[in-house]
């Protein structure tokens, strides 16, 4: 058995602890805003928080979420007014939008470890975050606008 | 012209809703036929907007959101001729039924060929128009005043002499009852002039910013139904390959994993088109589940009649093709002769590989083939085919299918081929319950629509005042035609279209443009700008490196090749088909002085010339394609071991009249990082007939730290009173050939195949 929250929801799992977490929220949960991307962690689409660090929920195991409080991009914020997903709107980052839950979840874990982050140390952060509609530009300029914001 | 006429009074229907609504629909059988109808006349919904008594507008998006930002962009056409408040207005997805949302009536609903707003934009105005005169007049007959006193301004009906006004929800009853005017005889609803536009040609957000910073937007894997399986598939590693047998034994003991099957291959006279290819399926209750069910498969594949194709060799095989090719599409005066008489010959060859698409969501579809109508959910480009497909897979009526277009989580040009959702049709009625077939990356990669690799020899002459006399230019691709002719060697007028035949350099006598014959074997699509991108690439590459052999400027040449004629005729050089984009070449001609135009302000606007740090390179290039002019400059920062970094890019873009330019900017931003990741990175190759690639590790693709974050884009205004073109697409060819001349003027180094690597560039 399995125990954890997921967007401040507790949850107990019986069963296949190797499962990864992105598949127990999309098949199992129904809770789809955490996307598929590439199934090995080279791609971020799937980013979700452990306890506030960001995690490739695609090759992230149930059972590595044992014990800990998982956060999905439904969870972010009530509303949706997370400083990142704000900023996200004023900067109009999307085009297709699917990378966009990882690329917000990425960003969110970096500002919250390091609210003034360096241009250097954002690029660091959303390297792992492959967007192939091309919108790092907005992205960097969103979190430059977020980071002043929390 | 299309004939517009009241179809009809309009039907009183009972509708069980309480709500009445006023509808406007647009009929295109054959022609554009404009109705009233009212509320549930018709079974299916059958209209592009709709104004609800609450004042709610909704208005019908008849293409498929990727990105672009047309759920955006065709509504605010709409919805600015109508006056309505941009933030009372809904945005409702068409599903897959041309008759009655292909407004333009040719193009089958399918998203694809930067289209969708050229074709849309008279069609919305003059919906949009003769809703808000029925508006007015229902409002007049409301006050009983003259209904030509009345005006529609930003969703209210003012009567300004008496100074009442009223909301459109508040006339949307008497409206249902008007009649449209007969639009006949070229009589057409009157439309705003241009300085009353409120939102053509103003930015405005994507309507889906909020679901998409959510979570809640929904794509093709983002739909559920009840009973619903889920499915992945092993499919032959090579094309129309086969499986001889396989055992189910230990993926069939995998929880959750319950049933394997055979999706049978096609049959080998049937080609491929967007059929599904055949292999075997593991279905079950949840993904996981089917891939570990996946893996533990045993499978001995049959390799077919294609096992023996190795990319290296056939890259040879094109080369040798593009060098002697021998069929003439285009020919202006004796390029032998001039090329005889020179001062100096210069040759070069060019070579782009095969690519895959790679959009961030793979392929996905769920299909409920239980019942009738058959229901597909998928993130397609083209509706109307996957209906098409999916029926033909279920040996069912067109008619017995329907597809509903989710989001699509980026597509360039992979998910207008509706193989997936046939699969999914296929193991659905297989087992009988509703089934989402997920591919997975690796899928994706090794089983793509490619777009065809390519190979392009040119031979110049020039003489001594280092004026070009005979262009010679010979190509070679893999035919994406072979989908439904396998056998086909040669190209398409509808390839050669694509930058090649429509060579822009009008100012050379001698022009000498042929093709060479290629087989096919690998499965080749399009993909996002098509054959434009080697053609842009070998083109703006060769002459950079003609105006470096004389010591000329290179944008200097480049305009004195393309000079400032006001179109240019293609068949004066005895070209005898010309594409076109599917538009006729009256409404949308080749126009060199737009190209001239582009290219004069992106060196402007760049600062082309000015003094660079050591180590960088300023890189220009120009290309017409989808009917779009589009220059771009890009600065590189080249460091002594061959790593490069991108400072700046100028884009300048001239795409007649546009509808929102922050998308228009959205477009140029991403197309140069998809060019980059062409010009940098993409690469597949095959062994054996395999597909050699499998993830983003051995097919990566741009990341953030090593494309340009500083695009800045300039939209052109000169030539916005004509007709709109393109912009999803044309972006993307001028990179690739402007980041190598760039890389060119840094280091002196010509990188003549995609994708430049650092060993291309210390070598």
């Amino acid at each position: 058995m399995i125990s954890f929250t997921v967007n401040g929801t507790r949850h107990e799992v019986d069963g296949d602890p190797e499962m990864p977490i992105l598949w127990y929220l999309r098949d199992e949960l129904g809770v789809t805003g955490t996307k598929f991307g590439c199934g090995r962690a080279l791609c971020g689409a799937c980013t979700v928080h452990l306890d506030g660090a960001p995690v490739r929920s695609c090759t992230t195991p149930l059972r590595a979420a044992s014990g800990k409080q998982l956060t999905t991009i439904e969870g972010l914020h009530p509303e949706a007014n997370h400083p990142v997903q704000k900023a996200w709107r004023e900067h109009n980052v999307p085009q297709c939008g699917y990378c966009q839950s990882g690329q917000i979840m990425s960003a969110a874990a970096l500002l919250a470890r390091n609210p003034r982050p360096s241009d250097a140390e954002i690029l660091t952060a959303m390297e792992g975050n492959i967007c192939r509609c091309g919108t790092y530009q907005r992205i960097l300029a969103a979190i430059r606008t977020a980071a002043s914001e929390v | 012209m299309a004939r517009i006429l009241n179809l009809s009074r309009r039907h009183f229907l009972q509708s069980t809703s309480a709500a009445t609504a006023f509808v406007l629909g647009a009929q295109i059988a054959p022609d554009v036929i404009m109705a009233a109808v009212r509320g549930a006349e018709f079974a299916q919904p059958n209209h592009f907007v709709r104004i609800d008594r609450d004042g709610t507008v909704t208005i019908t998006c008849s293409r498929s959101e990727m990105g672009q930002g047309v759920r955006t962009g065709i509504p605010m056409i709409l919805a600015d001729e109508l006056e309505a408040d941009w933030s009372r207005v809904r945005i409702w997805q068409a599903p897959g039924d041309p008759e009655k949302y292909d407004p333009a009536g040719k193009d089958k609903q399918n998203t694809d060929g930067s289209r969708s707003t050229r074709h849309h934009f008279t069609v919305m105005r003059e919906l949009g128009a003769s809703a808000r005169e029925v508006l007015e007049r229902a409002a007049a007959e409301q006050w009983g005043v003259d209904p030509g006193e009345v005006r529609a301004r930003h969703h209210r009906l003012h009567h300004d002499p008496s100074g009442r006004s009223l909301d459109f929800g508040e006339v949307v009853e008497t409206a249902a009852d008007l009649e449209i005017p007969d639009y006949q005889d070229g009589a057409r609803p009157a439309l705003k002039t241009e300085g009353e536009w409120k939102y053509i040609g103003k930015s405005m957000p994507v309507v889906d910013n909020h679901d998409m910073s959510a979570g809640t937007a929904t794509y093709g894997a983002d739909v559920r139904v009840p009973g619903m399986k889920i499915a992945v598939v092993a499919r032959p590693p090579v094309y129309r390959g086969r499986a001889l047998k396989f055992d189910a034994t230990d993926a069939l003991k995998i929880p959750g994993v319950e049933r394997v099957i055979e999706i049978p291959p096609l049959p080998a006279d049937q080609p491929a088109e967007f059929r599904a290819l055949g292999g075997i399926a593991v279905v079950g209750t949840n993904t996981w589940s089917v891939t570990r069910g996946r893996e533990a498969l045993k499978i001995e594949w049959d390799s077919g009649p294609f096992g023996s194709f190795e990319s290296e060799t056939f890259d040879d095989a094109l080369r040798r093709a593009a060098a002697n090719a021998a069929s003439v599409i285009r020919h202006r005066g004796d390029v032998d002769a001039a090329l005889a008489e020179a001062d100096q010959v210069v040759e070069a060859e060019y070579f782009v590989p095969f690519f895959t698409h790679a959009p961030m969501e793979p392929p996905v579809a769920l299909v409920d083939a239980t019942r009738k109508p058959v229901r597909v959910w998928a993130p397609t480009q083209a509706p109307t085919e996957t209906r098409q497909y999916v029926a033909e897979a279920l040996g069912m009526d067109m008619a017995d299918v329907e597809c509903n277009v989710t989001l699509l989580g980026g597509a360039f040009g992979r998910k207008s081929k509706p193989d997936f959702a046939c699969e999914a049709a296929i193991l659905s009625r297989e087992i009988g319950a509703p089934v989402r077939v997920q591919w997975t990356r690796e899928d994706e990669i090794r089983h793509g629509y490619y777009h065809g690799a390519s190979a392009q020899y040119l031979k110049a002459g020039l003489d001594a005042d280092g004026r070009v006399t005979a262009w010679h230019q010979g190509a070679a691709w893999p035919t994406l035609f072979a989908l439904w002719n396998p056998a086909q060697k040669s190209g398409s007028a509808l390839e050669a279209g694509m930058g090649l035949v429509d060579l822009p350099y009008d100012r050379i006598p001698n022009i000498r443009i042929a093709t060479g014959e290629t087989d096919v074997m690998i499965r080749v699509g399009w993909y996002r700008s098509v054959n434009n991108i080697q053609h842009a690439f070998a083109t703006n590459s060769f002459a950079w490196e003609l105006a470096r052999a004389t010591d000329r400027d290179p944008v200097d040449l480049m305009l004195e090749l393309i000079g400032d004629a006001e179109t240019l005729d293609l068949g004066k050089d005895g070209v005898e088909e010309i594409w076109n984009y599917g538009d006729s070449i009256e409404d949308w001609p080749i126009m060199p002085k737009r190209l001239a135009n582009a290219l004069r302000i992106v060196a402007r606007e760049s600062g082309y010339g000015r003094s660079l740090p050591d180590g960088h390179g300023l890189g220009v290039a120009c290309h017409r394609s989808f009917h779009s002019y589009v220059a771009t400059a890009v600065e590189v920062a080249v460091a002594a071991d061959g790593t490069l970094s991108i400072p700046r890019v100028d884009v300048a873009i001239d795409c007649g009249r546009y509808v929102n330019p922050e998308g228009v900017r959205k477009q140029m931003e991403g197309a140069c990082i998809y060019g980059h990741t062409l010009a940098r990175h993409g690469k597949i190759t095959t062994k054996s007939g395999a597909v050699q690639q499998s993830n983003f590790h051995d097919y990566p693709v741009t990341r953030m730290s090593d494309g340009p974050l500083d695009v800045r884009v300039h939209l052109i205004d000169d030539y916005v009173h004509l007709r709109p073109c393109g912009v999803g697409e044309p972006g993307v060819p001028p990179y690739a050939p402007a980041l190598a001349n760039a890389i060119f003027e840094a280091t002196g180094k010509r990188c003549r195949s995609l994708p430049i690597t650092r060993d291309d560039i210390v070598s």
